[in-house]
């Protein structure tokens, strides 16, 4: 393995083994790209793969202007970082990734939709995002794409006529007496496995559901009580994200990235801030960076506190609930009094924060802080130690490490199985290189599990950010950012409270967006739920759901 | 269970602790219940339907069952099924993936209905407006009668809007 001066932009790069030269992109992300062909495109993967690395995203372009045909990316974790391989496409087909890593499966399925890229030997040829907004022969992300010619809602119209047959599932814990419905008639008709067997029976969820939750759908083949199946069909917040992108000025995307997913809005605001300092070769001033690293903790606390509030409340404990909700309550109050929003959207910007911190709202948090680390503290020992939430949490939606590990369970509900990835310990970035992070983890992988990752991972935060507002730089908070040229590729990948964040970025004309990739880590942990609920019951589903608490609107885009 | 009952104690009543939002909440909480009382014998239920937002919206909507806001002290109550409610709180722009969804769950909702659109997007189609893919305000797709702008809106500004809903309905 050579690595021949570190991530300076514009050195190259090799890995043991593989014939790819890879050019280390600039910005704050060790990365590095490649253009490969077919052959290096599959053997890249494979070589991280075998090395121990997993799949971050996958997504397509349409270069035609620029290079006459299409592009595929994959971003991947190697040793060396975050190693991007760019295929240029002559026809409008690649190698299929999805046999390397499973994850990538519904996202080569979301780039056939969108852009009429097919992965060639895929197992599962289904549509994943398209429902009824767009026809099969359309594809939005194209640049010739024209907007506003859409079909109008027929109830009597067979709308998968011609859709490819779902899968033929083999191995994992399926049962072996899987069949294939033929289309069921309305609407967005979707070919989901059938389970057929003896008293097996369907139950469909959603899309609207029972809570305040967002909208997605779920088919369980159950018998009795017991999940013999789950399969998800998403796509409903499909709201044209990636398009909205497309010619925005690189300044105002931020606001867009900030609400991809508005519970991560810190985590994608610093991606896509990061991903613009990157084309732009600008690095903002520390006081910026570690007032951003401020913000994530905070987020990563908040939402943590909800949801080991609403863990309680699924497992009949309202009193958790209330007392969880009340602390995150507090904690929004003193974000909107000290940043003027509960959420902290829009604070971080492009070359820097919009808001600064006085030293009386450093005091504020300071001893917010104390008293919320002790009453966290005590609210966990009446968790650790209540009976009758212990029996619901313990073995329950239980994801072993193997099964996260080939699958590429991230973020929370990875580290709860074993896998211990967090970008802010293995590549960190200012300041998270000088607050050397301890890991949150678990080996168990059930509800119990991702419950302790979650407090681990509030004390941990609190004490990061204590360290940061002990040593937090004075001086500026922001930096100009110059125009950038067209043609230029960039990326931004943050740590947020459920997982790896990544944004990807390129110029096109008069250096606004030409294409822009915001990538949740829920779309790695989806197929995991699936699989996590097998065996339970299904009012055990709720608090499973929960303890991943994904996210539609990320996933959707 | 004694640190539990301690804990419970300890945290004493939390609704209304924040002075400046104090007042107003208890003048919004009086009217209110009178409202409710009046037209709808003294409980509103309520069906939330996310239509395609960021789930920025939701995380204030849930806020509102907190402590601090104690929504269901007043008699407000979010049901599970708009068979069960008198009122939509809807979310995001309406994606055209959620459009049928939407107007099959307000077609399903029993009269007297209202419906409240939360948020910028729900207000205008904010930041994703229409497109392809988004068919952008919730007025776009179904009747609506109030709607409270905010990305997201404070919890207060939506009871606020919930209380408007029921006055304009008394009207």
């Amino acid at each position: 393995m050579t690595n021949e001066g570190g991530t300076a932009a514009g050195r190259q790069m090799r890995m043991d083994g593989l014939d790819i030269e890879f050019e280390a992109l600039p910005g704050a992300v060790r990365a590095f790209h490649a253009e490969v062909n077919e052959a290096q495109w599959l053997e890249g993967c494979r070589a991280v793969r075998e090395q121990g690395g997993r799949l971050v995203a996958l997504w397509g372009g349409d270069a035609r202007s620029a290079r006459g045909g299409f592009i595929m990316r994959v971003a991947l974790v190697a040793r060396e970082g975050l190693i991007i391989l760019m295929l240029p496409l002559t026809g409008a087909s690649y190698p299929d990734v999805g046999a390397v890593f499973p994850a990538a499966g519904r996202m080569q399925r979301a780039t056939r939709d969108l852009l009429g890229l097919a992965a060639t030997g895929a197992d599962d040829e289904r549509k994943w995002l398209r429902h009824t907004a767009w026809e099969a022969d359309q594809f939005p992300l194209r640049k010739d794409f024209v907007s506003g010619r859409r079909p109008h809602h027929d109830l009597s119209r067979e709308l998968n006529a011609g859709e490819p047959a779902a899968p033929r599932v083999t191995g994992g814990r399926i049962p072996e007496q899987t069949t294939f419905e033929a289309p069921a008639p309305p609407l967005d008709a979707y070919p989901f496995v059938r389970v057929a067997g003896e008293g097996v029976h369907e139950i469909p969820v959603g899309p609207v559901h029972a809570g305040t939750i967002e909208p997605g759908h779920f088919r369980f083949s159950i018998v009795g009580e017991t999940v013999l199946r789950l399969e998800q069909r998403l796509g409903y917040k499909h709201k044209g994200i990636e398009k909205r992108f497309e010619g925005m000025p690189l300044a105002d995307g931020v606001r867009l990235a900030g609400r991809v997913s508005g519970d991560s809005t810190v985590a994608y605001s610093w991606a896509y801030s990061m991903a613009v300092e990157a084309l732009a070769t600008v690095t903002p001033p520390p006081r910026a960076l570690w007032l951003r690293a401020l913000l994530l903790e905070r987020e990563r606390i908040v939402n943590h506190l909800g949801d080991l509030g609403f863990l309680g409340n699924d497992a009949a404990l309202a009193f958790g609930l209330a007392q969880f909700l009340r602390l995150k309550e507090d904690c929004l109050r003193t974000h909107h009094a000290l940043f003027g929003h509960r959420y902290l959207m829009d604070i971080i910007v492009p070359g820097g924060v919009a808001r600064d911190l006085e030293p009386e709202g450093m005091n504020r948090l300071r001893s917010e802080m104390n008293a919320l680390e002790q009453t966290v503290m005590l609210l966990k020992s009446i968790y650790d130690e209540h009976a009758g939430l212990q029996d619901r949490f313990i073995n329950c939606g239980h994801v072993t490490r193997e099964l996260a590990d080939r699958l590429g369970l991230t973020g929370v509900a990875g580290r709860a199985s074993g896998q211990a990835w967090d970008m802010r310990v293995e590549y960190p970035c200012v300041p998270y290189t000088e607050l050397e992070v301890r890991m949150g983890s678990h080996r168990n992988g059930d509800v119990a599990a991702r419950v302790a990752v979650r407090f681990d991972e509030i004390f941990e935060s609190l004490r990061l950010c204590r360290m940061i507002l002990e040593r937090l730089p004075l001086g500026e908070i922001a930096t100009a950012i110059p125009g950038v040229p067209g043609g230029r590729f960039g990326v931004g990948w943050i740590e947020g409270w459920r997982g790896d964040v990544l944004v990807a970025l390129e110029t096109g004309d008069g250096g606004r967006v030409a294409r822009c990739h915001p990538h949740d880590p829920s779309w790695q942990n989806w197929p995991l739920l699936e699989q996590a609920v097998l065996g339970n019951i299904v009012p055990d589903f709720p608090l499973i759901n929960k303890s991943f608490n994904l996210s539609y609107s990320g996933h959707d885009l | 269970m004694y640190q539990l009952l301690k804990q419970i104690a300890v945290t004493g009543i939390k609704t209304e602790p924040y002075p400046e939002v104090d007042e107003s909440l208890r003048v919004v909480g009086e009217r209110l219940q009178a409202d409710i009382l009046a037209s709808f014998a003294g409980a509103l239920t309520i069906r939330h339907v996310d239509a395609g937002s960021c789930n920025g919206c939701e995380l204030e909507i849930n806020s509102l069952n907190n402590p601090h806001y104690n929504l269901e002290g007043l008699g407000i109550r979010f049901v599970a099924s708009p068979r069960h409610a008198d009122m939509l709180l809807v979310t995001g722009p309406v994606s055209r993936h959620m459009e049928v969804a939407l107007k099959r769950t307000y077609d399903a909702t029993p009269e007297p209905k209202l419906v409240v659109a939360i948020g910028d997007c729900g207000c205008t189609g904010g930041i994703f407006g229409e497109s392809y893919a988004s068919c952008g305000r919730v007025s776009n797709v179904i009747p609506v009668d109030v709607a409270v702008p905010g990305c997201p809106p404070t919890p207060v500004a939506i009871m606020q809007g919930i209380l408007t809903a029921i006055r304009a309905r008394k009207k």
